[in-house]
This record gives structure tokens, sequence and C-alpha cells, in this order.
């Protein structure tokens, strides 16, 4: 089975529904999204039973690029992450009006598209493509179809892109003085390279750059809470749900196995990096004011998490960030979701306004509850699973870093649960709030179901991913 | 094998079944149905527990199930899995047991309660994973009860959910749990570090077969697993939440807040006792940390007002002096006391909750007053408890808190002074709450007067087992003839305790304990049933008194020690970091921007300029070529 097949469907996917038009165009994007997702899972099952499902195809021969895709178990893993969480998302908005839909849905499978490419290329430079084709559709979602006063929100949207942009030059830097060296920009010829320390450490910087912004890690996450308050419910998840984890999985795949001296040397700073983000992420979430930026926050203390798993450059530390990729994935779009419910029906994002929904609405605050307590890591939900196993890599690196990255378990319950009092409960609310309908009912439950199951059962994905994360340990020991 | 696992599947799972019916369609099938589902779900756990217990105390062999792989972790395997041996079946009886009676208790209680199959769907949830708690196989598995517990307790305080200030209760409650949590899950790494495992059976085995231990970082694991008892079990520093706990309905504070969930960090210090054992420095601490919570939150509960506040207080006390003996490594003495406790707190509880019931809503004990003839069975059943917590001969109370001043003396002498003033303390604020209550006249409105009257069958028949047991519990350990330690025998690796001669000291030692009661009731007795005294109200309260009522101010203390800060720190990363990192970033762009702009204006086209910069450079690389030579 051809790997190519996914990336087909959803490029066809967003031609298809740029051309039925406006009315149809929310149910054409579903259709294609489930396809892919259903084309995923066939496909991880052909994975699953011994077939390589990977590619390569000559494409361009001087400089030589090839069009090649590699599916291993980490590739799968964030493929299914895409693909899932795409269709949840289009779902997700059916309860919105867009001006010209069309073009609206058609980025959105455009960008799974572009992001789908990005963690299946296995090409140094078709990886920089697609890597820089996913940034194109969010800047046009965020800027077209985003709410707040417009000329500020050109502001940020911007500056996001520039911002995004100029990091990842330096990448593409990286690659062309890679590709010097090894003559090509195959991922495993790139891994064979034997660079020296300072080489190493300039391309592990360049890398740096372009993922710290991506991710983003403090102090380079200054695009962030703007962008996911400026941009439409739709675009903040994509961003947080499947984007960010570009720049985490690409650590993985890029940084770490081709300047692995670098990382060693120097994995220390980045983890306290990673943790810094997590300690400060949280305690800016505490006084904010705004729905979608204290969710912002709390998700820059998360993926600071994640960020000093990678780094910890153990088998622990990889399998504990990419658990905790997925599960906070799925968690975070459930919040911005839920966000996104309240504010269809306050029409406000202003956490002051808001308040006595418990009241109103008792199968929203459940399931609102269950997306809050996963994401604070309650046992028996994914992201526990998650946390547990990078706070477990950081112990053995060093107890205070587990001590420090731990304190999100007290932050985050802080901020959480300071949120979740004041949006949900006490009194009445002079305005209603009607009870999720039975559309946003699906997308929660199916968000909820997925944290719950894993987060008994984490097995699969944990059998997915280890022997890939194994092979990328083993390049990166291979010294 | 193949029955025990489905058995326990069922003890485990009967619970979550009730949660799931009352959540599902607790609304549609009414107040009574859904009560009564939710009493069923815990009977068959209770029932089921009864089975094993009877099994277990023939052959006394542990029953170990393993249901399937959770998480992996490079050098650790952790699974699903439970253990059934003395400690968790004991524990089990008493959690599923006094849980049914407070679900029964409730029925009637929250009846009147719209949302009371919320009640009962929170309540099974609670019982799930207290029991997912302690009959775990691993540390992990009891995590995922500890925290589950913690939840239902957060969900539980802040059931009347439309008061803010409760809401608060409720969120500083999981809050203050959580930083202990944070040590417990520390304290785990550190032990699956050092021993790549986290099962207990595997631990103990580990543990006994290692060769040169690492005592330092084994003794930094039970420390930071203490922190975490010290979250759960409400000790000083982590016990400020416990009595604003008390926001909760009644039978809350019965079931979770006296009797079990607080219960479960001295479960856990009794599960790891091997680990415990080997880190005496810790257990110091352990007993110092007790000995003096235990008389600070007597010495509060002294003047506090409130019913439910006072019994808070107790509890809190009680737990301490639980930690007290923990700290001399005398677990079944803590595990005892543990036990008693359960009965004579959760008979107090629910007996000040038919109080309250009575005068619909009211808890301030300056409001309260001869409700002794209105309420005869609630009156008695809770004198009952009140003698058993006061140690006075031969109720159950006696012979557990004796039991762990004996230890004290035996081990540190101040300890046993400080336990002993608590118990003197708690004799007198015990029956400072049954004067006032009880005796003398109501100090009420004449509405509530009209409307005295005792409790129903189902809120008065649970006090009266609940009485019984508070009264006769004591049996399962007298002194020199003890079925617990017996019982108990396999699960410590020393022979159970040192087993107290009962020689002239103790005696004497008893004899104290029982005068120090004594005294603490008579006490009582002048101030508030000869003297008639009635505290002050709030305004009027001075001295010593008004820091003892505004318990030390603690929580005003953690306010201005960690909370403001944290917060004022939040506000400055806000508006002063936020912003200037970002000016930063859009700095970066307008230099590049300048730069551009200076940059264009070079080409200004003047050859003259142009060729003076040629002649400049050109002397530049000249002169330096030379220099360089």
């Amino acid at each position: 089975m051809n790997v190519s097949l996914i990336l087909i469907i959803l490029l066809i996917g967003a031609f298809a529904t740029y051309l039925v038009g406006d009315k149809l165009a929310s149910k054409v994007a579903l259709f294609f999204s489930l396809a892919a997702l259903g084309c995923s899972v066939v496909l991880t099952n052909h994975f699953l039973a011994g077939e390589s499902i990977s590619l390569i195809n000559a494409w361009i021969t001087q400089p030589k690029i090839s069009f090649a895709l590699n599916a291993d178990g980490l590739a799968i893993a964030m493929l299914l992450l895409t693909v899932a969480l795409t269709p949840i998302i289009i779902f997700s908005s059916f309860g919105n009006e867009y001006k010209n839909a069309k073009g609206f849905y058609a980025l959105i499978l455009f960008m799974a598209f572009a992001m789908t490419g990005t963690f299946l290329a296995a090409d140094g430079l078709l990886y920089y493509i697609f890597w820089e084709l996913a940034l194109i559709p969010i800047y046009f979602i965020a800027l077209i179809w985003g709410n707040g006063d417009s000329e500020e929100r050109r502001k940020a949207v911007v500056k996001f892109f520039i911002y995004t942009l100029a990091g990842s030059l330096f990448m593409l830097v990286a690659f062309i003085y890679l590709y010097q060296k090894a003559g090509s920009f195959l991922i495993e010829d790139l891994y064979k390279l034997n660079l020296s320390a300072c080489e190493q450490l300039w391309i592990f910087l360049a890398f740096f750059l372009a993922y710290a912004i991506k991710i983003p890690i403090i102090p380079f996450h200054t695009w962030q809470a703007n962008v996911y308050q400026k941009a439409p419910t739709v675009g903040t998840m994509l961003l947080s749900g499947i984007m960010l984890k570009m720049g985490l999985y690409s650590v993985i795949r890029w940084q770490l196995p081709l300047a692995p001296l670098a990382a060693k040397e120097y994995m220390n700073i980045f983890i306290a990096l990673g943790i810094a983000g997590v300690i400060y992420g949280s305690i800016v979430a505490l006084r904010q004011k705004d729905l979608k930026k204290l969710l912002a926050y709390s998700s820059l203390a998360h993926v600071g998490l994640i960020a000093a798993g990678t780094y910890t450059l153990t088998i622990d530390g990889l399998r504990g960030a990419v658990l905790q990729m997925i599960a906070h994935g799925f968690v975070v779009v459930g919040l911005f979701f839920a966000a996104e419910v309240i504010f269809r029906r306050f029409e406000t994002r202003n956490i002051s306004e808001m308040g006595g929904i418990r009241i109103q609405s008792p199968k929203f605050t459940s399931m609102f509850l269950i997306l809050v307590l996963a994401s604070v890591a309650l046992p028996s939900t994914f992201n526990f699973v998650g946390e547990f196993t990078v706070l477990y890599s950081l112990s053995q690196i060093n107890v205070w870093f587990a001590v420090l990255g731990g304190t999100t378990i007290i932050l985050g319950a802080y901020y959480m649960l300071k949120m979740f009092q004041h949006v949900m409960l006490g009194d009445k609310n002079a305005k209603t709030f009607a009870d999720v309908t039975i559309n946003e009912g699906i997308s929660l439950v199916v968000i909820i179901a997925v944290l719950i199951f894993f987060g008994f059962y984490p097995k699969p994905i944990t059998d997915l991913i280890t022997p890939s994360l194994e092979t990328i340990l083993n390049v990166i020991n291979k010294n | 094998m193949e029955m025990d696992t489905n058995l326990a599947l069922v003890l485990v799972l009967a619970p979550f079944l009730g949660f799931l019916i009352n959540v599902f369609f607790g609304k549609s099938l009414g107040r009574t149905v859904s009560g009564i589902i939710g009493t069923a779900a815990v009977v068959v756990s209770f029932l089921v527990t009864i089975f094993f217990f009877n099994q277990i105390t023939l052959t006394g062999k542990a029953i170990q199930i393993t249901l399937f792989d959770w998480i992996q972790i490079s050098n650790l395997k952790i699974n699903l899995g439970f253990l059934l041996d003395q400690l968790s079946l004991l524990w089990l009886l008493f959690v599923t047991g006094i849980g049914s009676l407070i679900h029964l208790y409730s029925i009637s209680y929250m009846h009147d309660d719209e949302n009371m199959h919320k009640f009962f769907s929170y309540l099974n949830l609670f019982v799930f994973f207290m029991i997912t708690l302690v009959i775990g196989s691993n540390l992990l598995v009891l995590f995922i009860g500890w925290e589950g517990v913690g939840l239902c307790s957060y969900l539980l305080i802040g059931f009347w959910y439309k008061n803010q200030d409760y809401n608060d209760a409720a969120k500083k409650a999981f809050i203050m749990n959580r930083i202990g949590d944070l040590g417990l899950l520390i304290g785990m790494f550190i032990l699956g570090s050092m021993f790549s495992t986290l099962d207990y059976a595997t631990l103990k085995t580990a543990i006994a077969g290692a060769a040169n231990l690492n005592i330092p970082l084994l003794s930094l694991a039970a420390l930071c697993l203490f922190i975490g008892a010290c979250g759960k079990s409400a000790q000083i520093p982590l016990y400020t939440w416990l009595p604003d706990a008390m926001a909760g309905p009644t039978p809350v504070s019965a079931l979770i807040h006296a009797a079990t969930m607080v219960t479960a960090g001295i479960f856990m210090v009794t599960r790891l006792n091997f680990v415990f054992d080997l880190a005496p420095d810790v257990q110091t601490i352990i007993a110092i940390v007790g000995g003096i919570t235990s008389l600070v939150a007597a010495t509060i509960g002294l003047v506090q007002t409130d019913i439910k506040k006072v019994l808070a207080y107790s509890t809190v006390s009680q737990l301490g002096l639980m930690f007290l003996a923990l700290g001399f490594g005398a677990y079944e003495v803590a595990v005892f006391h543990v036990i008693t406790h359960a009965f004579f707190k959760a008979c107090l509880f629910l007996g000040s909750g038919s109080v309250i019931h009575g005068l619909h809503g009211e808890q301030d004990m300056r409001k309260m007053g001869g409700l002794r003839s209105a309420m005869p069975i609630t009156f008695w059943t809770m004198l009952v408890s009140s003698l058993a917590i006061s140690g006075v001969p031969f109720f159950s109370g006696f012979f557990s808190k004796d039991e762990i001043l004996l230890t004290a003396f035996h081990h540190n002498k101040a300890l046993y002074v400080i336990g002993s003033i608590a118990s003197i303390m708690t004799a007198f604020y015990m029956f400072r709450l049954m004067f006032l209550t009880f005796f003398k006249d109501f100090r009420g409105t004449e509405e509530q007067k009209h409307h005295l009257h005792e409790s129903d069958g189902l809120i008065t028949f649970p006090l009266m087992i609940l009485a019984l047991l508070a009264t006769f519990g004591g049996v399962i350990s007298l002194p020199g003839n003890s079925w617990l330690n017996e019982y108990l025998a396999p699960l410590f690796t020393k022979v159970a305790g040192e087993e107290h001669h009962l020689g002239t000291t103790e005696y004497i030692l008893m004899g104290v304990a029982v005068l120090g009661g004594l005294l603490g009731i008579l006490i009582a007795y002048i101030k508030y049933f000869k003297q008639d005294n009635v505290p002050e109200s709030d305004e009027n309260i001075t001295g010593l008194a008004k820091v003892l009522y505004n318990k030390y101010y603690v929580d005003e203390a953690y306010d201005v020690i960690f909370v403001a800060p944290v917060n004022a720190l939040s506000k400055f990363f806000r508006d002063y970091i936020e912003t200037g990192l970002s000016a930063l970033v859009f700095g970066l762009g307008k230099v590049t921007n300048e730069l551009g702009f200076q940059g264009k204006k070079l080409q200004s086209g003047s050859i003259g300029l142009y060729l003076f910069a040629f002649v400049l450079g050109l002397c530049a690389i000249v002169s330096y070529i030379f220099l360089a030579q």
C-alpha cells in the first residue's frame, strides 16, 4: 500500500472542497478528512503486519532531491494524530457560519496535507517544503477568519508568519550545509554523516531556532498567545493540536539524530529551558482574563515539559514526549472547542463575564470538567501516562528536574481549577446557556473517549512508537 | 484464581457501575431509587470483601491479581493489578462497611436536594477510587485511587457549587493535596530508579535482598512519600484544607474527611513499612510532625464554635496521633486507631449531621443546646462516641489511644507528653461540644424549637451501628491479647511492634491517661454545664482565644507567603516580561528594517562617494597586509 495515498486524498479533498462551493464545503471537507483517517487506519494495519510502506521517488536531480516518505511507527503515530484530529476539528466548526466557507475548509484540508507531509517526509528538502507549506494556510485562516480588531489581528498574524519563517530559514541553511557534506537530502544519508562537534553545535542551534519558535519554547513564544486568541477557534485547534507537534516531532526526527554530540553536550541547558517554560507558562496562565489566552499559556507549559522530555535523550523521555504530544493534542483541541461552545452562547472570551454555566448545563459541565482533569493529568487519563513517563525520565537525569517540572502538577491544578470555577460554577448567569447540542456533544465525547481509553491502555501506541524511537536512539548513540 | 479475579473485579467495579447508572439515569430514576442503587453498589463490595476476608483469615494467603500491562518505562513494568492481603482487606472492610452505612444515611439526609442523584454518583465514584487505592498491587495503581479520591473530595466539597466560598474550599483541598502528590510522585521515581519496580511485593523482596542499600537516597524517597501522606492525611504543613472541606455535605465529611480518605496516608506508610523501617531519620520526622499536628489541631479545636469545625480539627489531631505511632514503627497501633477512629468519628459526624438536619442547617453550637430530649438517639450515640474518643475505659478509643501513648512513652517522653496533652484537650472539646449541643436550654429560634425532632430511621440506624462499633471495637486489639497484631503480623518484617508487657509502668500510664481524659471532661462540665457558659460571639473573642479561633492565622500566613507572591509574579510576568519579550522581537524586526533603510541611503548614485569608499577600502586592505607581516 502506498503511503502517498493519504497525501493525495487530502490534497484532492482540498481542491474538491473549494470547487463544490460554500454550501457543501464543510461536508465535503469532513468526508475527505474521514477518508484520510480510514485510509490511515488501514495503512497502520499494513504497517503492523510488517509491510514496509515507505517510498522513495527521484524528484529533482540537481540538486538531488527525492520524494521520499518514510512511515515508521513514530511517523504513523503523528499521522494518526493529524488525521484523527482533522475531522474532529472540521466537525466542531459545524455550528459556525463562515464567509467564503469553501476557501476556509479547503485551507484546513490543505494544512492537514502539509502537516502530514511534514511528518512523513524522509528527505530534508521535501520536509522543509512541507514544513513551510503548512504555514501558508494557517496564515490565511487566522488573518481572514480570525476575530477581534482586524488591524491588531493583522499585526499578530503577520508577526507570527515572519517570526516562524525567519526561524525556519536557519534550518534551511543547516540543510544546505548538510547537503554539501552528504551529497543528498535523504534522511538516512544525513544520519550517516560524521560531523565534528563544532559543526554539530551550529546545526543543532539552527534547528533549534526553527523548532523553538514553532513549539514554542520560551523565550521564543511571544507570537503564541496573541495568535491563539485572534485566530478562529478552528485555527487555534490546528495550531495547538497538531502544528506545534511538528516542532516537537522534528526535534526527535531531525535535530537530535543529526547533532547528537551537541545534544548530549548541552542537554541540561535545553531541558532546563523546557522546564522554565513549564513554570513560566503556568504562572502567566494564572492571571489571564481571556479564556483562549489562558489555554495558550497552559499549552506553553505543557509543551515545555514535552520538549524537556525529548532532550533527555532516553527512551523514556522520548516515549513519554510522544505519548504526551498525542494526549495534549486531543485535550487542547477539546479545551479550545469548549471555549468555542461557550463563545457561541455568551459571545465573550472574557472569563470575568462567565460563570453560572453548571447550573444550566450539566452535560457540558461534566465534559468540560473531564477535559480540565485530563489537562492536569489526573491518573486514568492519557495525559497522566505521558506526563508520568516524562517526569520519570527527567528524574533519572536529575531529580530536581522532576521536582521543578513536577510543579506543573500543582500550578496546573491551580490555574485550571481557578478557571473552571470562574467559568462554570457559581450562581446563575444573567445570560442563558443552552446545554451542548448533539453535534457539539459528539466532538467532545470522541475526544474524551480517546483520552480515557488510552489512559488505561496506552499499550497500542507505546508498542507502535517504541521500535522507531529505539532506532533513532541508536543513531544518536552510534558514536 | 479465575473466580478470585472475577470477584475482585466485582468488588472494585460495583461502585463504578453505581456511579455510571446514577450519572446517566439518576435524574430519571428519581431520588429514592438513585439512593438505593448507590447504596446497593457499595453493599455488594462490602459483601465481596467479607468473603475475601474470611478466606484470608482461614488461609492466611494473600491473593495477587494482574489484569494487564499499563505503563511501560524502560526498567519499570507497571501493570494494573490487585493485591488482596491482610492490610488491604482490613481497610476494605471498614471502607465499604462504613461506606454502606453512610450511603444509607445519605438517602434520608440528602433527600431534599434536587441533585441527589449526583451526590450518589460522586459518592459511588469515591468508593470506587478508594477501593482502587487500597487494593492496588503497586504504587501507581494506588496513585490512581489517591488522585481519584482527591477529585471526588473536590467534587463533594464543592457540591453546593452556587456558593463560591465552597468552591474555593474545594479548590484549596485539591491543590494542597497536589502539593503532597508531587512528593509522592518523586518518592515513586526514586524507588523506581533504585529497585526497578513499584510493585509492593517485588519491592519488598528487592529491598530485603539488596546489598549496600543507599540509605540516604532511600530516606529521601521515604521523606517524599511522607510529604504525600501529609497532604492526604492533613498533617502540618498541609492540613489547612481539611477544616475548610467541611463545606461539603455532612455525610461526605463523615465518609471522606474522617473515616476513609484521610487515612490513605497512614495506609500508604503502613503499606511501605519496609521502606520506612530503613529510614529512621524520616521516622523521627513523622513522629514529630504527627505529635505537633495532634497538639496544634487540638488547641484550635478548643475554641471553635461550628460543630463540624470542632470535629474537623479533632480529626486532624487524631490523624496526628496515628502518625505519631507510625513514626515509632508501631504500624499495627496506628492501624488500630485508624479503625476505632473510623467508627467513632463517623458516628460523631453523622450525629452532627443529624443535629444540623434537625435545625435546618444550623451549625453554630452557640445556637444549639438542650437537644437531648428531642433527639435522644442522636444524643446517646454521640455521647458514646465522645466517650470513646476521650479515651474513657472501656470504649474502643481507650484501647487504641492508650497503645499510642504507651508506644510514645517508650520511645520519646516529650512526644508522649505532647500526645497526652492533646488527648486531654480532646476530651475537653468533645464534651464542650456535647454540653453546648445537648444540655441546658435551646438557644435557637422559636421556629426551630417548634420543629425539633429526632431524625428518621435511615439516619438513626447507621448511628446506632456505629455507636456499637465505637463502644466494642476495642476488642480487636485488647492489651496482651491482640487479634489485630496477629492478623497483621505477616506484613511486617519486624516482630509486630514490641509487645508491651503489662507491667506497673503500663498500668500507671493507663491510669494517667484515664485521669487526663476525665479531667478534660470535668473542666468541660464545670465550664459549660455548671457555669452555663456559652462561647462569646465572634467580635468579643480576644487574646489567645482569638488567635486559636482564627487558627493561628495560618491560612493568612500561607496567603502572604505563597499565594500572593505567585499571583504577583504572574502579574509581573504578564505585564512586563511578556510585553518586554514581545517588544524585543518587534525590535529585531525594526532593526532589520532600519538597517535596510539606512543601507538604501548609501546607494546614492554619487560616483565620488563610491570612489572614495573604494580607495579607503583599498588602503585598509593594504595596510592590514603590511601590518600582518
